[in-house]
C-alpha cells in the first residue's frame, strides 16, 4: 500500500498476546515498542510517536481510557486501535468514545488484523460486527429528543452498519450497496465520529443498562 | 377461632403456635401439650384472672417462657396480620374487664395502683407481641425470603406498637410515682429513674451497638464468601474441566479448537452477556441455538443481536428456522458463520451467512426437507418469509423475517 512501513506499538499486559501479535504483524510493520501497563504505555507512545497503537482495554493501573486520555492530546497524529477479549458493551463503547479509531477482538485473524491496522493508519475507522451491533442498538429508538444531526444515523449509515454487523467486509458492503469502498469508509468514519461526539441521553442510558452488575 | 390441633407430636415441649391465637397462643400451646380442649384452658385462665388475678400473672409467665412453634409455621401469614387487631381488642377487653371487676368488688382503682399496673401490663403485652412477630419474621426470612415485602410493612406497624407499648409502660410508672408521693419527690424520683435508665443505656449501648455491627459484618462476609464460592464453582466446573480435556485431546486440533471455543463462549456469556433466559428472550435463545449448532458441527458462529423481545410473542418458529439455517451453513458452508438478528416493534429479522461455495437456490431438490420444510415452509406457515441468496464467491445468505404479533403494548 504505502511505501513507508507503518510503525506500531503494542500495549497488552499479557506477554503471550504481545508475542502472538508480534509474529502476526512483524513482517508487515515495524513494531517499535511494547508496554504492559498504563504508565509504560504512556511513556512508549509519547516517545516513539508511532502510526498505530494496538491497545488492550484492561490494563494494570487503569484501562485503555487512561492511555487515550493521556496520549491523544500529546500525539494527535497517532491512531489507536482497541484490541481486546472483552465483549462488554460499556468497555467497547467507552474505549471508542475515549478516542480509539476502532475495536477488534483478539479472535481476529492475522490478515484481518493487518488490514485493520492499515485502515486505522489511513484515518479510517474499524468496526467489528459486534461493535456495529452495539452502535445500532445504542442509536436505535427513533428520533432523538434533540434534532441534532450528530445524534442520529442516516439511513445509509444504518444500512452500512447492518451489513457490517452481518459479517460483511467493507468490500462486500460496497458491492452490496453499489458504492465505492472509499464511500463505505466515509460512512463508517461518520458513524465513529457520531459515536464519539454524541452526548445523546440514549447512549448513556443504553450503556448503563447493559452494564454488569 | 378454633385451632386445628396439629398431629405432629414429636415435639414434647409445649409451644405457642403461630396461628389461631387470641393473645399470644399460650392457651392453645398448653391445650395441645396437655391434650385438653382449648376452651378448657382458656376458661381456666379467665376464671383464675378474675378470681385472684393470678390468671393474668400465669398467662404472662407462660408467654415469656413458652417458645414459638416455628415448625408449624403455615404459609398463611396474612391471616396472622388480620388477627392482630383482634388480639389488641382482646387485650384491651381483658384490661377493662379486670378494672371493672375490681371496681365492683370495692377496690378504688382510680387512685390505687391497679390502673397504672393494668396500663403497664397492656403496654408490656404490646411490646412482647411485637418481639414475637419479629422473631417469626426472621424465621420466615430465613426460610424463604418470600415474606420480604410484607415484613417491610410489618416493621413500620411494629415500630408504632413498640413506641405505644413503651409509652404506656412509662405513663403507668410515672402515674404510680406521682400518685403516691408529693410532686417534688415525684420529680426527684423521676429524675433518678431517668438517670438510672441513662446509666444502664450508657453501659449497654456500646455492647449492643458492637453486637449489631458484628452481626452486620458477619452477614456481609457470608454474602461475599458465597459469591466467591460461586465463582470458584464455576471456574472449577467448566474452566478447569475444559483445560483438562484440552490436555487429553492435545493430538486432535479440531477437538481442542472445539473445546476452547465452547468454553470461551460459555465464559463470555457468563461474564458479559446481559443475563437472559434462553427459554424467555429471543436473543438469548438465538445465542443458545448457535452454541448448540457450533458444538455439534465444528463451525464458528458469531451472533450479533440488536434489540430483543420475549419469546412468547410468537418468536419460537423464527428461532427454529434460524437454527435450521445455522445447521445448513455449518454443514455445507463451513468455516465462519455470521448471525445477525434485529428486533423492533413490528418485526424480527435474522440473517445467517456463511462463506462457503454456495449452491443453486432454484434447484433445491424436492426431497430436501431441511430447506423446504424447516426453513421456507416454517416461516411461511407463521406468516413470515425466508429468502435465500447464494453465489459461489460470496457464500449463502439466509434472510428470515417474522412480523411480531403484538401481545401487549408497552
Amino acid at each position: 500500500m504505502s511505501e513507508r512501513r507503518l510503525r506500531v506499538v503494542l500495549v497488552d499486559d499479557h506477554a503471550m498476546v504481545r508475542a502472538g501479535v508480534r509474529t502476526e504483524l512483524g513482517d508487515a510493520f515495524d513494531i517499535v515498542g511494547e508496554a504492559a501497563d498504563v504508565a509504560s504505555a504512556n511513556k512508549v507512545v509519547t516517545a516513539q510517536r508511532p502510526d498505530v497503537v494496538l491497545l488492550d482495554v484492561h490494563l494494570p493501573g487503569g484501562d485503555a481510557r487512561a492511555v487515550l486520555d493521556h496520549c491523544v492530546p500529546l500525539v494527535p497524529e497517532t491512531r489507536f486501535l482497541a484490541l481486546s477479549v472483552s465483549d462488554a458493551p460499556d468497555d467497547v463503547v467507552a474505549t471508542v468514545r475515549a478516542g480509539a479509531r476502532g475495536y477488534v477482538t483478539k479472535a481476529i485473524s492475522g490478515s484481518d488484523l493487518r488490514d485493520a491496522v492499515r485502515r486505522v493508519a489511513d484515518g479510517d475507522a474499524v468496526f467489528s460486527p459486534r461493535l456495529a451491533g452495539f452502535v445500532l442498538d445504542a442509536f436505535a429508538g427513533g428520533a432523538a429528543e434533540k434534532d441534532d444531526e450528530i445524534d442520529r444515523l442516516t439511513p445509509r449509515e444504518i444500512e452500512v452498519m447492518r451489513l457490517i454487523a452481518r459479517g460483511y467486509t467493507y468490500r462486500e458492503v460496497a458491492n452490496e450497496l453499489v458504492l465505492s469502498i472509499k464511500t463505505v469508509e466515509t460512512h463508517v468514519s461518520a458513524v465513529l465520529r457520531k459515536l464519539q461526539l454524541s452526548d445523546r441521553r440514549e447512549l448513556a442510558k443504553w450503556a448503563s443498562s447493559r452494564r454488569l452488575v | 377461632m378454633i385451632h386445628s390441633v396439629s398431629t405432629q407430636s414429636s415435639v414434647r415441649r409445649a409451644r405457642r403456635p403461630l396461628h389461631g391465637q387470641v393473645i399470644a397462643g399460650v392457651a392453645i400451646g398448653l391445650a395441645q401439650h396437655l391434650r385438653l380442649p382449648v376452651w378448657v384452658v382458656r376458661g381456666a385462665f379467665v376464671v383464675l384472672a378474675f378470681a385472684t388475678g393470678i390468671g393474668v400473672v400465669l398467662y404472662a409467665a407462660f408467654w415469656a417462657v413458652l417458645p414459638l412453634d416455628v415448625d408449624s409455621d403455615a404459609e398463611n401469614t396474612t391471616q396472622v396480620r388480620a388477627a392482630d387487631t383482634t388480639r389488641l381488642l382482646a387485650l384491651a377487653a381483658i384490661a377493662v374487664a379486670v378494672a371493672l371487676l375490681l371496681t365492683a368488688s370495692g377496690v378504688r382503682i382510680l387512685d390505687g395502683i391497679f390502673a397504672p399496673i393494668l396500663v403497664a401490663v397492656f403496654g408490656a403485652a404490646l411490646v412482647w407481641r411485637q418481639t414475637d412477630d419479629e422473631q417469626r419474621d426472621e424465621w420466615s426470612a430465613l426460610a424463604g425470603k418470600a415474606a420480604r415485602h410484607t415484613a417491610g410493612t410489618a416493621a413500620s406497624a411494629g415500630s408504632w406498637r413498640i413506641v405505644l407499648g413503651t409509652g404506656l409502660v412509662f405513663v403507668a410508672i410515672v402515674s404510680l410515682i406521682v400518685g403516691h408521693t408529693s410532686v417534688g419527690l415525684a420529680v426527684q424520683a423521676l429524675a433518678i429513674a431517668l438517670l438510672i435508665v441513662f446509666g444502664v443505656g450508657l453501659v449497654v449501648f456500646p455492647w449492643a451497638y458492637r453486637r449489631w455491627r458484628a452481626q452486620n459484618e458477619e452477614r456481609r462476609a457470608l454474602i461475599r464468601s458465597e459469591e466467591r464460592a460461586e465463582v470458584a464453582a464455576h471456574v472449577h466446573d467448566s474452566v478447569l474441566q475444559t483445560l483438562t480435556l484440552i490436555q487429553r485431546f492435545a493430538d486432535d486440533p479440531q477437538e481442542v479448537i472445539r473445546l476452547a471455543r465452547t468454553e470461551e463462549r460459555a465464559l463470555r456469556s457468563w461474564l458479559y452477556a446481559p443475563v437472559g433466559d434462553p427459554t424467555r428472550t429471543f436473543a438469548a435463545a438465538l445465542e443458545a441455538v448457535a452454541q448448540e449448532v457450533e458444538t455439534s458441527y465444528n463451525a464458528t458462529i458469531d451472533v450479533v443481536s440488536v434489540g430483543d423481545a420475549p419469546l412468547d410473542v410468537g418468536l419460537s418458529p423464527l428461532v427454529a428456522a434460524a437454527r435450521e439455517a445455522m445447521l445448513n451453513a455449518s454443514q455445507h458452508g463451513g468455516g465462519q458463520v455470521s448471525v445477525y438478528s434485529e428486533v423492533d416493534n413490528v418485526r424480527a429479522e435474522v440473517f445467517v451467512r456463511d462463506r462457503g461455495c454456495g449452491f443453486d437456490v432454484s434447484r433445491i431438490p424436492e426431497g430436501r426437507h431441511g430447506v423446504r420444510d424447516s426453513l421456507i415452509g416454517r416461516m411461511e406457515r407463521n406468516g413470515g418469509t425466508a429468502v435465500i441468496t447464494s453465489s459461489p464467491d460470496s457464500g449463502t445468505n439466509v434472510h428470515l423475517v417474522l412480523p411480531l404479533h403484538k401481545v401487549s403494548s408497552p
